[in-house]
């Protein structure tokens, strides 16, 4: 085979790695997330109850680290040398060696709840390797070109993603709520878990990424300041982050020190997610921020 | 006398309220509200022009606007007065709490109280306090051990992580205040061979922090040498920009070659120098009927698009009657007939320069400032067009124009902030309290010997944070087995 079909299917065993372990992140997301349970108004977890969840997450992972290694090999091949060149090379191998650690932790240990924490990472590595350090590649404008940025991006999509999923949820919580008020669940909807254990849900994923989405932030202004001559300067796509950072803060304080609980903090949390999506939407197409780099 | 009173009692209120928690909440909504005109309307710090824009396009909607301060949201006097009320509000609620929580620490947890049955997971079990306290000292608790029963806490990171992330909204609120007050930010646009010396008359803009003195601007000065852009071919796209000067820090020491790129600046102290754009600056000629030279050198000009198609005016007010040049300049000139003449490659392969000849008014002294990258043509009438390629003279009549080549200007900001370091601290301190705060679980558990011999145990777990239960029980199993 040649060097550059070789290349290809590394590629293509790498991006597979990826999808598959994203899977396994959001296997065990469930496990952990499915698993509340309510024993007399006191919230607690069953994990034999979301054991399956987390047998699908071992499963990918095992594949997705599989992949990682094809990935690692076939690139070795194309380019006749040991895969260690560039940070790209690195970022895959480095990522291959923690998930493969964590599978003979797992082999030997019952560690499957760092599970999720390892998907997460071999996540962010892989997805910062393939989108940032990837070479050889179309090129990237000189501003882009910075660790902080690749850090920054994936920290911002994890926790948008973790976000929408709690709205998600939020939204689950409103509308079964308003079906029991009604005289109860359809059939289809007695499978889903009970109200309480939703707005834990909500909860704890928003509590879980609020600070990395913080993290995401600081990353974004560490790259600004080093870009464009100041950390903080109310570019609207930074006013809307603040925003969305202010709207969570003032959820979990609404949660945590006043005691909101059920509808209105559902709401308050589907409020705080539009603020993201709002960003995302209206300042990615409208926006008058500095997205490009050439003009003044 | 009971007016005195009165008064320090309102004030105590006052006190009181704004620096209750509500309040603090309240604030820092606001303070996302208040942020959302600022990323509606164009800011006058961001984009002057686009304000002006605005401001011309929508007359009477724009004078309200302005006098709402809507085109300077984060300077204006209520976007700070929030800051500022939230910064006290801040101050006034954790630092009490600090010092309780500091107190607390060093203490024993609370004595037990009297009846458990009302507090979480209670249940008689057999078993003896020693082992109950072995337990506990295993997993970590600090325990208060009285006659006959046990209490026993833990989970203080959680408020010491709480308390830290708190603290840290403050540092960084002095940090973003420091690098205002006492910062400077500036831009300078130079040509390939010119030199700036770090002086207040040097900026083509600057503004200086409340209480920061002008004479305080570091001393170095910077020779640019050469800038270099390389362009992928395949795709147009930049794939490097770099700039060579020589700077010599302090002026007048010798100087030292240093290279600045995009993401990396050049740093003395807390003041960076950043790249920050470039562009072309066309050089032509112009000389009036007689073939005197009027105007001669380079004119920046302002990109327009990824290719560099760029717009500037050349003004000659010292002919008469005066001559303004609404210009184009092409790096690698194209023309199409539906989009006509525009750059087809960023680099300069084929450059060619478009001129409009306006003659009349420039407008220069009517005190208006004007843009340098615009002609007034208001009080002007046009009476040529061309588009020259390099070295070529055009005769508009009332004089000519010689395209004589170009060069590359590249914008400098220049930035003293010495707030930064801090709010990098407090980002950092502020993400580990976080953590701390909402992954740590603060708890107590009580063990009690009842006069039967049994044991009495429950729990309370604060925020109704889970897991508790799950403690209850291994401490059950773990007293069963001693048994
Ligand atoms: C007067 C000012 C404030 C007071 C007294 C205060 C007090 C508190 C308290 C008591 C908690 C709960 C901690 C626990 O239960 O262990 C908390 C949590 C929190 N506060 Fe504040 N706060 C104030 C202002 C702010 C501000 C301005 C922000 C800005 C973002 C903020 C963000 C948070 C966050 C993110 C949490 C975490 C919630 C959690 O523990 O789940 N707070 N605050």
């Amino acid at each position: 085979m040649s060097s550059r079909s070789l290349a290809y299917l590394s590629n293509y065993a790498i991006y597979s790695a990826l999808v598959v372990i994203a899977i396994a992140f959001f296997s065990h997301a469930f496990e952990v997330a499915f698993s509340v349970k309510n024993v007399e108004e006191k919230t607690s977890f069953d994990f034999a109850k979301t054991d399956r969840w987390g047998r699908i997450g071992t499963a990918m992972m095992v594949l997705g680290v599989i992949f990682n290694f094809a990935g690692i090999v076939l690139r070795g091949l194309s380019a006749h040398r040991v895969p260690w060149g560039n940070m790209y090379e690195f970022s895959i191998t480095g990522s291959f060696a923690f998930g493969a650690a964590y599978l003979y932790a797992l082999a030997k240990y019952k560690v499957r709840w760092l599970g999720l924490p390892v998907s997460i990472a071999t996540l962010l590595t892989l997805g910062t390797a393939i989108t940032v350090l990837y070479r050889p590649s179309a090129p990237l404008v000189p501003a882009l070109k910075s660790t902080w940025l690749a850090i920054h991006v994936s920290a911002a999509i994890i926790s948008g993603g973790t976000f929408l999923l709690a709205n998600t949820v939020a939204a689950t919580y409103l509308i079964l709520d308003r079906m029991e008020e009604r005289g109860g669940r359809p059939e289809w909807a007695k499978r889903l878990p009970s109200l309480e254990a939703l707005d834990q849900l909500s909860y704890r994923l928003v509590a879980f990424v609020f600070p990395l989405w913080t993290f995401a932030v600081i990353a974004g202004a560490i790259w600004a300041e080093s870009a464009w001559g100041r950390y903080w300067g109310w570019d609207p796509k930074e006013t809307w982050a603040f925003i969305t950072w202010v709207a969570y803060a003032a959820y979990l304080h609404a949660r945590v020190t006043v005691g909101w609980r059920g509808r209105r903090a559902a709401w308050l949390c589907l409020f705080a997610g539009s603020t993201f999506l709002f960003n995302y939407v209206y300042v990615n197409i409208w926006g008058t921020g500095r997205h490009t780099y050439s003009g003044l | 006398m009971t007016e005195q009173i009165g008064t320090r009692a309102t004030l105590r209120w006052l006190w009181r309220q704004l620096t209750s928690m509500r309040t603090a909440i309240m604030l820092l909504l606001l303070l996302g509200v208040a942020s959302i005109p600022g990323s509606l309307f164009p800011q006058r710090n961001q984009n002057p022009l686009k304000v002006r824009d605005f401001l011309a396009a929508h007359k009477s909607t724009g004078k309200i606007l302005e006098s709402l301060k809507f085109f300077d949201v984060y300077s204006s006097p209520w976007f700070s007065a929030i800051y500022i009320l939230l910064f006290i509000s801040l101050i006034g609620c954790v630092l009490p709490r600090t010092l309780e929580h500091i107190k607390a620490i060093g203490k024993q947890p609370p004595l037990t109280p009297k009846f458990l049955d009302r507090m979480e997971g209670y249940e008689q079990v057999g078993g003896d306090l020693d082992s109950a306290q072995v337990w506990l000292k295993k997993n970590r608790f600090r325990i208060r051990r009285e006659e006959g029963s046990i209490s026993a806490e833990k989970g203080y990171t959680r408020e010491s992580g709480n308390l830290l992330f708190h603290l840290s909204l403050i540092l960084i609120l002095v940090a973003v205040a420091m690098g205002g007050l006492f910062g400077s930010k500036g831009e300078a646009i130079l040509n390939v061979g010119d030199t700036f010396v770090n002086t207040p008359t040097s900026y083509d803009n600057l503004s200086f922090g409340k209480f920061q003195r002008e004479g305080s601007l570091r001393s170095f000065a910077l020779h640019i040498d050469a800038f270099k852009a390389t362009y992928d071919p395949a795709t147009r796209a930049p794939l490097d920009y770099k700039l060579t000067v020589s700077a010599a820090e302090p002026i007048g020491s010798k100087a030292k070659t240093q290279i600045i790129k995009v993401n990396s600046p050049l740093t003395y102290g807390s003041t960076k120098i950043y790249l920050q754009a470039n562009g072309y600056s066309p050089v032509v000629t112009v000389r009036d009927k007689k073939g005197k030279i009027t105007f001669q050198g380079a004119v920046e000009f302002l990109p327009q698009d990824a290719n560099l198609t760029s717009i500037g005016a050349i003004k000659v007010p010292d002919m008469n009657p005066q001559i303004g040049f609404v210009s184009s300049f092409l790096p690698t000139a194209a023309r199409t007939a539906q989009r006509g003449a525009f750059s087809s490659y960023p680099d300069v392969l084929n450059p060619q320069l478009l001129v409009s000849v306006w003659m009349g008014n420039l407008g220069l002294d009517n005190g208006n400032p004007q843009s340098v990258y615009r002609v007034d043509t208001s009080q002007m009438r046009r009476i040529g067009l061309k588009a020259l390629s390099l070295h070529q003279l055009y005769n508009f009549g009332e004089g000519s124009i010689t395209f004589e080549g170009w060069e590359q200007w590249v914008n400098l900001q220049i930035v003293d902030d010495p707030g930064k370091l801090y709010a990098l601290l407090g980002g950092i301190l502020a993400i580990l309290g976080l953590m701390a705060s909402l992954f740590g679980r603060q708890r107590r558990i009580w063990i009690k010997l009842r006069e039967d011999g049994e044991l009495e145990i429950a729990g309370l777990a604060k925020n109704s944070a889970p897991g508790l239960l799950e403690e209850l029980k291994s401490l059950k199993t773990h007293l069963e087995n001693r048994k």
